[in-house]
C-alpha cells in the first residue's frame, strides 16, 4: 500500500474504454452480444482490430459505440496463458455461476438458481460480450456489420436487446440517479485516513484497475514480468513499477439479467393499498425509496443560491440518512437505501477528540445504534445497466434489467452490496425481510418467512407489507474483464510466453 | 477447549465421521447420532476443527527449520455455566459419540475414563470475548418467542394519542401474562451468578491493575528501549502475505452463508524471540481482561456482530489459535475488521509471521486491505463441525429482544418510552 502522495499522473483516457466514463445516455438504441470462441486465431484476429471506443471525449458523440469485455472462460479459450488467468480476482476467476456458495450469497437460489438461467452456466458461459451502442436509427446496420466481422471467430450465444425507456426503468421509476462521481482529475488526496462524511466523490482506483483506491492500495489484476511483453504494449504498474499492468485502466464488469414482473409489482401494490391510487404510489416509494420521478424521501439539501437562481434541476442526490436513523421519512430497508446507505466511517457525533474516541471505542451507545452498516464508499457501483422489454411487454417476452455495474473490486463492491445489504435478511437490525424489490422471498433457515416489508412510522409500531411474491428473477449473469484497450490488443496478440 | 494430537493415519476417518455429522457442509445436524449438540441446553456455539500445521512452512521464510506438528483435533464449545459441568453431561447424554470421535486421538482409551481425559486434554484459553455476559441459551429463545408472540399481536396502525401507546403497553402485558398462564411462552429469571464467580471477577478486576501498577515503575524505565525494540522489529519483520490458493479459498466458502451467522478459524506462529512472545501474552492478558471487565454488554469496540471469539496458545506458545462466531458473511466481517477495529487486530495479530506491515503496533497492519484479506483468508482453517443454538437469530435480534422483554417487565412507562418500545415490536 502506498501511503504516500504520489503526484497523480494524468488518466491516459484514450486507453479506458468508454463505458467507464460515459453511461452513453444518447445511445438510446443498444444490443448486447454474448459469444462464444469459435476459433481462436479469428477471434483473437477480431478482438485485436475491433474499434473499440475509448473514454476520450469527442466534441460530439459519435453515431456508434463498441465496448469488450472477456469473462475468465474467455480468456481460457482464447489461448491466454493460465497463470495471466489465474492472476485476476478470485471471483472473477470463479465466475458468477458456478459455486453453491456464491450463488446463497447472492440470492441465486429458489427461482434465481443458475441452473435455471437461460445464459451464464456450463456451454452457455458466455465468452466475449459486445457492447453496442447506437444514436437512434443507426443500431441495425452497426450491428450487422460487427456481426459479420465476428462471425468467423465467434458463435453468438445471445442477442440480448435494450429497450429505449427514456430513463425509467420497467416498474416506472426513474432510473440511475444515485452514481459514484469517480476522480478523473485524480484531485482525491492517495491516504488512508478515515472520512468522517459520506462523499459521492471516489477515488478512480474504485472502478479503474491499477489506480489507488479509496484505502490507498490496489486490487487484484495480473501484474506481469516485462518479458511477457515483447513489443511493449503494456503500461508499468504504479505500485510494482518493475512489472507490466495488465489491468491497467480495465475494470471488472458485472452483468445480470434480471427479469422483472412488473404486473405482479403493481397488482401487488394495489392490493396491498386496497385499491386507494395515492396509497398504491406511495407504498411502492416507500418501497424503492424514491418517488416514481425519482424524489428521494428524505428532504434535499438547499441547492446553493447561483444554481438556485440559474434555474437548475435539484440535485436528486444531495441528501443522507443521517436525520433519519430510523427509518421515518425513507424505511431502512427500501431499495436504495440498502444499496447505497450513504454512511460515514464513522457514525455522527459531537465534534472533538473526546467523542471521536468514544465512538471509535463504542462506547457511545447512541453511535453503535446507528453503526450497523459498512461505510458506503468502499461499496460503491457504478452502474451501467439497460432496461430491455418495455413496461408492457409483447405477449410471450419478458421485461427487465440487463444490470450491468463496473468496479475494481467484484467481491467488496458488487457482491458485497449485493449479498450483506439487498440480499441480507437483517440488514441494518432488520429481522427477516431483505430488499423489497429483488428478495427471493425465501424462508430463513429457522423457517421464519422474509416476504415482508416494514414501514416505521412516527406514531406506532412498524406497518408490516406481507405476502410479497417474489418480483424480479435472475435469468442469467456472468463476471468479465472490460479490459483497457492497449491490453485487449495485449489479450488478443498470441505471444504472452508462460504456460497456456 | 479440548485438543489432542491425532494417530498417525487416521485424519482421513476422521473427517469422513465429522462429515456425518452436518446437515449441510460444516453446519452441524442438530440432532445427530454422534452428537446431538441440540440436547444440550447450555450450549450456543460448539465446533469441531482439525488444525493442520501447514503454515509452519513460514518460518522457512525466516531462515528457521520447518516444525513438523501433528494434526490435531480442538473441541471447543460456548456455553452458560462452568465448562466441567457440561463436559460430564456431554459424557452422559453423548458419551459413546465422543468416544467415536477422541477415539481418533494419540493415546485414546477406549474403555477409560472420558471426562478425565477430555479434561485431562483441556487447553486454557489465553483470552475470551462474549457479547453479552450472562445471555444464557434459555433466555434467547424465551425472548425470541416472546418477540414472536408481540409481534404478532401488536396492533399496526398509527396511534392517535401517546396515551394510547401506554394502553397498547398494558393490554400486550396482560396478553403475555395471559400466555404465560396457558403455557405458550415461558420468562424465566436468570439465574444469579454463583458466588465464587462474582469473586473470582473481582479478584481479576482489581488484580491486573495492581499488577501493572507494580510493573510500572519498570515500565517506565524499559520503555524507550521497549520501543526501539518493536520499531526495529517492525520496519524488519518480513511480511508473508500471498494470494491463498482458489481451491482453499472455495473450501472454505463452502461452509459458509448457511445461516445469519458463520464461522471463523484461524491458525498462525507467533514470530520467534522472547520479545514478541512476552508481547502476545501481555496484549492477551489486557485483552482477555477488557472482554471481562469492558466489553461485555454487545460490543466489542465497534464490532457489534462478533457472539463469542477466543484467543489459544498452542505448543508452547509458538502458535495461536483464533476462533470466532459471527454475524453476516466473511467479507462483511473482514471488511468491519479493517474499517472499525484494525488497530485492535494488529495489537494481536501483529505478531504473527508474516502479517501486514505495522506501524507503532496499531497502525498499517489490516488498513493494508489486499495484503490483510489475503493474510487471513490463508491462515483461515476449514471448521469441520460447527453449532449454533439459535439459527436465524443475529445478535441485532438477540438485543432487541432482550429490550422487547425489559420494556415488558415495566409495569409503568411514559407516553414516549411505550411508543418507542412499541416501535420494537
Amino acid at each position: 500500500m502506498s501511503t504516500m502522495p504520489t503526484p497523480a499522473a494524468a488518466v491516459e483516457l484514450d486507453d479506458i474504454q468508454g463505458l467507464v466514463r460515459f453511461g452513453y445516455k444518447y445511445h438510446t438504441q443498444t444490443c448486447f452480444l454474448l459469444l462464444r470462441v469459435k476459433d481462436p486465431d479469428a477471434a483473437r484476429a477480431w478482438l485485436g482490430s475491433a474499434p473499440v471506443s475509448s473514454a476520450s471525449a469527442a466534441p460530439s458523440p459519435p453515431a456508434t459505440a463498441l465496448q469488450l469485455a472477456l469473462s475468465s472462460e474467455g480468456l481460457r479459450a482464447l489461448g491466454v496463458a493460465s497463470d495471466i488467468v489465474g492472476a485476476f480476482s478470485a471471483e472473477f476467476v470463479s465466475g458468477m455461476g458456478s459455486e453453491p456458495s456464491r450463488s446463497r450469497r447472492l440470492g441465486d437460489m429458489g427461482a434465481n438458481a443458475p441452473g435455471q438461467w437461460q445464459w451464464g452456466t456450463g456451454a452457455r458461459v458466455p465468452h466475449v460480450l459486445v457492447l453496442l451502442y447506437a444514436l437512434p436509427g443507426q443500431l441495425d446496420g452497426w450491428q450487422r456489420l460487427i456481426e459479420t466481422q465476428c462471425a468467423a471467430g465467434f458463435d453468438t450465444l445471445a442477442r440480448l436487446s435494450c429497450g429505449d425507456m427514456r430513463g425509467f426503468e420497467p416498474f416506472g421509476f426513474v432510473d440511475g440517479i444515485s452514481q459514484p462521481l469517480a476522480d478523473w482529475n485524480r484531485e482525491r488526496p492517495v491516504v488512508d485516513a478515515e472520512q468522517p462524511n459520506y462523499s459521492n466523490l471516489t477515488c478512480l482506483g474504485e472502478f479503474l484497475l491499477g489506480y489507488p483506491n479509496e484505502y490507498g492500495g490496489y486490487t487484484d489484476r495480473p501484474l506481469l514480468a516485462p518479458q511477457r511483453d515483447a513489443r511493449a504494449m503494456l503500461p508499468r504498474a504504479e505500485d510494482a513499477p518493475e512489472l507490466v499492468d495488465l489491468g491497467r485502466n480495465g475494470s471488472y464488469l458485472v452483468m445480470r439479467q434480471l427479469q422483472q414482473d412488473v404486473q405482479g409489482f403493481w397488482q401487488c401494490m394495489e392490493q396491498q393499498a386496497g385499491g386507494d391510487p395515492a396509497l398504491r404510489e406511495r407504498l411502492a416509494a416507500a418501497m424503492v425509496g424514491r418517488t416514481l420521478q425519482g424524489l428521494p424521501l428524505e428532504p434535499l439539501e438547499q441547492a446553493s443560491p447561483a444554481s438556485q437562481a440559474a434555474g437548475a434541476a435539484p440535485d436528486l442526490n444531495a441528501f443522507s440518512y443521517s436525520a433519519d436513523p430510523h427509518g421515518i421519512r425513507c424505511p431502512l430497508g427500501a431499495h436504495v437505501r440498502r444499496a447505497n446507505p450513504r454512511s460515514a466511517d464513522l457514525p455522527p457525533g459531537e465534534p472533538g477528540l473526546v467523542s471521536w474516541l468514544m465512538r471509535t471505542l463504542g462506547f457511545d451507545a447512541q453511535a453503535l445504534d446507528q453503526d450497523r452498516v459498512a461505510s458506503t464508499r468502499f461499496h460503491r457501483l457504478l452502474r451501467r445497466g439497460r432496461a430491455y422489454g418495455g413496461t408492457v411487454p409483447a405477449p410471450g417476452t419478458d421485461t427487465g434489467l440487463h444490470f450491468i455495474c463496473l468496479g475494481a473490486s467484484i467481491a467488496r463492491q458488487f457482491e458485497f452490496v449485493q449479498s450483506a445489504w439487498l440480499n441480507s435478511t437483517h440488514f441494518n437490525g432488520l429481522q427477516n425481510e431483505s430488499d423489497p424489490l429483488l428478495g427471493t422471498r425465501l424462508a430463513t433457515p429457522d423457517g421464519m418467512p422474509t416476504d415482508g416489508f416494514s414501514i416505521p412510522q412516527a406514531q406506532g409500531a412498524d406497518r408490516k407489507l406481507t405476502g410479497l411474491p417474489q418480483f424480479v428473477t435472475v435469468r442469467g449473469g456472468a463476471y468479465f474483464f472490460l479490459p483497457g484497450i492497449r491490453a485487449l490488443r495485449y489479450l488478443a496478440s498470441a505471444a504472452q510466453g508462460g504456460s497456456p | 477447549m479440548v485438543i489432542a494430537p491425532l494417530d498417525a493415519g487416521r485424519e482421513a476417518g476422521l473427517r469422513a465421521l465429522l462429515d456425518t455429522m452436518n446437515l449441510n457442509p460444516g453446519m452441524a445436524d442438530p440432532v445427530g447420532a454422534v452428537l446431538p449438540f441440540g440436547a444440550f441446553s447450555r450450549l450456543h456455539f460448539a465446533r469441531l476443527v482439525l488444525l493442520d500445521d501447514a503454515l509452519q512452512a513460514d518460518l522457512q521464510a525466516l531462515g528457521l527449520p520447518r516444525p513438523r506438528l501433528p494434526t490435531c483435533l480442538a473441541f471447543m464449545g460456548d456455553c452458560d455455566g462452568s465448562a466441567r459441568t457440561l463436559l460430564a453431561e456431554l459424557v452422559q447424554q453423548a458419551g459413546d459419540g465422543l468416544r467415536r470421535i477422541f477415539a481418533h486421538c494419540e493415546g485414546f482409551q477406549a474403555g477409560g475414563d472420558l471426562l478425565a481425559w477430555m479434561l485431562a486434554h483441556d487447553q486454557p484459553l489465553a483470552a475470551s470475548y462474549v457479547n453479552w455476559v450472562g445471555r444464557s441459551v434459555q433466555q434467547i429463545r424465551q425472548e425470541s418467542a416472546l418477540q414472536r408472540a408481540l409481534s404478532a399481536q401488536v396492533p399496526r396502525g398509527s396511534l392517535a394519542s401517546g396515551a394510547e401507546a401506554g394502553r397498547i403497553h398494558q393490554a400486550l402485558r396482560a396478553f403475555v401474562e395471559t400466555e404465560i398462564h396457558a403455557g405458550h411462552l415461558t420468562l424465566t429469571q436468570p439465574e444469579p451468578t454463583p458466588l465464587g464467580w462474582q469473586v473470582a471477577r473481582l479478584l481479576n478486576l482489581l488484580a491486573i491493575p495492581l499488577a501493572g501498577l507494580l510493573l510500572l515503575p519498570l515500565l517506565i524505565v524499559l520503555l524507550p528501549l521497549l520501543i526501539y525494540q518493536l520499531r526495529g522489529r517492525e520496519k524488519r519483520d518480513p511480511e508473508i502475505c500471498p494470494r491463498p490458493q482458489l481451491d482453499g479459498l472455495q473450501a472454505l466458502q463452502e461452509l459458509e452463508d448457511y445461516d445469519v451467522s458463520n464461522q471463523y478459524t484461524a491458525l498462525g506462529a507467533v514470530k520467534p524471540g522472547l520479545f514478541r512472545r512476552w508481547l502476545v501474552t501481555v496484549l492477551l492478558v489486557l485483552i482477555d481482561y477488557a472482554c471481562r471487565h469492558v466489553f461485555t454488554h454487545g460490543y466489542l469496540a465497534r464490532v457489534q456482530t462478533i457472539h463469542f471469539a477466543r484467543w489459544a496458545f498452542l505448543d508452547d506458545k509458538t502458535r495461536v489459535v483464533f476462533t470466532s462466531s459471527y454475524d453476516g458473511s466473511h467479507q462483511g466481517y473482514m471488511d468491519d475488521f479493517i474499517n472499525k477495529v484494525a488497530w485492535g487486530l494488529n495489537l494481536v495479530f501483529s505478531n504473527g509471521i508474516g502479517w501486514p506491515r505495522t506501524r507503532w503496533l496499531i497502525l498499517g497492519g489490516a488498513r493494508s486491505e489486499q495484503r490483510f484479506k489475503y493474510y487471513q483468508r490463508r491462515h483461515q482453517i476449514p471448521t469441520q463441525v460447527w453449532y449454533k443454538a439459535y439459527p436465524g437469530l443475529s445478535l441485532a435480534d438477540l438485543k432487541r429482544n432482550q429490550r422487547i422483554r425489559e420494556g415488558l417487565e415495566r409495569a409503568r412507562m411514559d407516553d414516549a418510552q411505550a411508543l418507542a418500545w412499541l416501535r420494537l415490536l
